[in-house]
């Protein structure tokens, strides 16, 4: 079985409007990522987090091909997948920050972001342990049998964990309706992929299970919406599994303490030049969908909304210490 | 198997009854999903699921791939999407494999998302001693999974427990781990069943009333001490024995009001010395009980090396009725 680089060019279905809250969702996942950040050096934000400006064309992509009643799991740098589902700014922003009011009352934090209301079924701290729950729900969305899928979003290192394969292994032996997203961005926190790993595309990976591999550019989201919609419909129409491999970047370090040092200045360049954002501007500029002038004010708005969430929050109280004894168990 | 549509008195040994609890609760829940290895077409390798995959179908009784990480995982997606599994795990020694699922994803999860989601799930772990399996198919891994909250943890010590634990678990919306002893498979006793046998997952409960001493078993610890009254009895002493069977939340009040009328303690578990529930429970007696005490919390336990596999080895490591005796015996007349 060889790796599928072509897909179906559905994106030409979407109207001006999906491509411009497309845009306005990649945008918000910047700002919200450049907020945190600046939250961090204010000392508004503690413990850790994962960032990922840079790969908001994966989630946008991907959260575009999805059904309300369809099922996700994140990972530690899921923010984007979270606010491109439609996890609200503000309790998203409380949750990271320790504040009453968050999505998880202040006991998830930054990398355990879940709302339930949203099919978000959990954001996964330990590499690859989400892709196994992840299975489970496309086993429960395939008892049900109402056309649910379930997908699961894992970084370039989760492939060399027993539970990225046992994963694989199971969903296709059962051939379960899930999409594995793979966000290839080149690290394993602070190694790059070609010292812990033999291979340039990782999607070969699922020829070991005879399931479907795909590779697409992880930072054209209407790419990303291509092959991933196509992943999606083989789940739907009770085809089984498929890995997409989104070949992407992340612009900051692994975490808050790394400045990813490790990296070439050209490499990171190189990056910068294909920012998954300024090319989706371009495209819509050139297809006359939107103007300069009309993406910098949706630029502005969403800024200013995003500054007063961020000062919101930092004002917010702290959680009531009673929660932390609750929900422990039933 | 045995099938029980009213409350009646039914004897059958542990395999049956784990069977016929599980069997129930599949046709009285169509959410109810078995997956494990073998569990499906060849009823599990104990035999305890036995027909079900017949009556129930390959949709609801899997066999799975030899993937603990992976089906145990899957078994958590189910639970927080609308079923209620009940994963095996054919030898509780094979959680060494799937602990992050179960430590750090299952225990936690209803935890961190602040409540969103219960984990309605059942681990049937079998462990145990006694039958030749070498280190790393004997243990019961009682102290491996006792530091996390977020879980049930319960310990059936005869076939009434064992039919009423599962039945319990399976409809309890937590995370239930149920360890099961593979050397009492075959022992027989009678229950109620039906709506009848279901038992709480809460207390220690007395299995036999005594004055001497408070002693308090897991599992098959609990039978031998039983046979260790037998024993005493002869002498004239009357140790009053508690099944622990619930290790979390654990709840010591029983053996507290047991030490209050006795006086003295004894744990006997199946399980290294360091880290055991044993020494949870003399600690938690201590702290609530120290002016009743007349004299330090014993504790027997398994000693401080893996199992080893020969049949005289093995036999020696285990706490036998007579070694149990021995010790009663001691603390008695030390007392």
């Amino acid at each position: 079985m060889t790796i599928q680089r072509e897909f179906s060019n559905r994106s030409k279905q979407l109207c001006d409007d999906a491509l411009i809250e497309m845009y306005r969702s990649m945008v918000t996942i910047r700002q919200f990522e450049d907020e945190i950040q600046r939250c961090f050096l204010k000392g508004m934000m503690q413990g850790t987090t994962h960032l990922c400006q840079g790969q908001e064309a994966v989630s946008v992509g991907a959260m575009k091909t999805l059904r309300d009643d369809d099922y996700i799991t994140c990972t530690y740098r899921g923010h984007g997948q979270c606010l491109a589902r439609g996890m609200p700014i503000d309790r998203t922003f409380l949750e990271i920050l320790g504040r009453k009011g968050g999505v998880c009352q202040g006991k998830g934090g930054s990398m355990h972001l879940t709302d339930f209301s949203r099919g978000l079924l959990g954001s996964f701290a330990i590499v690859g342990a989400g892709l196994p729950v992840a299975v489970g729900a496309g086993l429960s969305a395939q008892l049900r049998g109402d056309g649910q899928v379930s997908m699961t979003f894992f970084g370039d290192g989760s492939t060399n964990i027993g539970a990225f394969h046992e994963a694989l292994n199971l969903a296709a032996v059962w051939q379960l309706p899930v999409v594995f997203v793979c966000e290839n961005n080149l690290y394993g926190e602070y190694s790059p992929l070609r010292a812990t790993t033999t291979v340039d595309d990782l999607a070969v990976r699922a020829a070991a299970y005879d399931l479907p591999g795909y590779v697409v550019d992880g930072n054209d989201v209407l790419a990303v919406y291509d092959a991933i919609g196509d992943a999606v419909d083989r789940a739907r129409r009770g085809l089984g599994a498929t890995l997409v491999e989104c070949k992407t970047y992340r612009h900051s370090g692994h975490s808050r303490t790394d400045p990813a040092t490790y990296r070439e200045q050209a490499e990171v360049d190189a990056w910068l030049a294909r920012d998954p954002i300024a090319r989706l501007r371009s495209e819509l500029v050139e297809r006359e969908i939107l103007t300069i002038a009309q993406s910098e004010a949706i630029g502005s708005e969403l800024l200013a909304n995003m500054q007063e969430v961020s000062h919101a929050a930092g004002e917010a109280p702290w959680p009531d210490e009673k929660v932390m004894r609750e929900d422990v168990l039933v | 198997m045995g099938v029980c549509m009213t409350a009646t008195l039914v004897e059958t040994s542990y395999r049956e009854a784990i069977g016929m609890a599980l069997a129930e609760e599949m046709r009285r829940d169509s959410t109810v999903i078995l997956m494990g290895e073998d569990v499906a077409d060849a009823g599990g390798v104990f035999k305890a699921t036995l027909g079900l995959k017949d009556e129930f179908g390959a949709a609801r009784v899997r066999d799975t791939p030899i993937s603990e990480m992976g089906f145990v995982g899957a078994g958590l997606g189910l639970a927080i999407t609308g079923y209620r599994p009940v994963v095996e795990l054919m030898f509780a020694d094979f959680i060494g494999v799937c602990y992050d699922q179960i430590a750090n994803q299952i225990a936690k999860y209803r935890y961190m998302s602040g409540g969103q989601t219960a984990v309605p799930m059942v681990i049937r772990a079998v462990g145990g001693a006694g039958l030749r399996f070498g280190a790393q198919h004997s243990q019961t891994c009682e102290t491996w999974l006792l530091a996390n909250p977020g879980l049930k943890i319960v310990c059936p010590s005869s076939p009434k427990e064992a039919y009423g634990m599962i039945k319990a678990a399976v409809r309890d919306d937590n995370p239930v781990l149920v360890l099961e002893h593979k050397g009492l498979y075959g022992n027989r006793g009678e229950f109620e069943c039906g709506e009848e046998g279901l038992v709480d997952l809460k207390n220690p409960a007395l299995v036999r009333p005594g004055k001497d001493m408070t002693i308090v078993a897991s599992l098959a610890m609990v039978g031998r001490c039983l046979k260790a009254c037998d024993i005493v009895a002869e002498k004239g002493i009357e140790p009053e024995v508690i099944d622990m069977r619930v290790l979390r939340p654990m709840d010591v009040s029983p053996i507290v009001a047991s030490v209050r009328r006795t006086n003295r303690l004894i744990t006997v578990e199946e399980g290294p010395r360091v880290g055991g529930w044993g020494a949870e429970v003399a600690a938690q007696i201590t702290d609530e009980a120290f002016d009743d005490l007349d004299s330090p919390p014993l504790r027997i336990t398994l000693p401080d090396h893996p199992m080893p596999f020969s049949a005289p080895l093995e036999d020696a490591v285990l706490p036998s009725a007579e070694g149990i005796a021995e010790t009663i015996v001691a603390l008695h007349e030390g007392g």
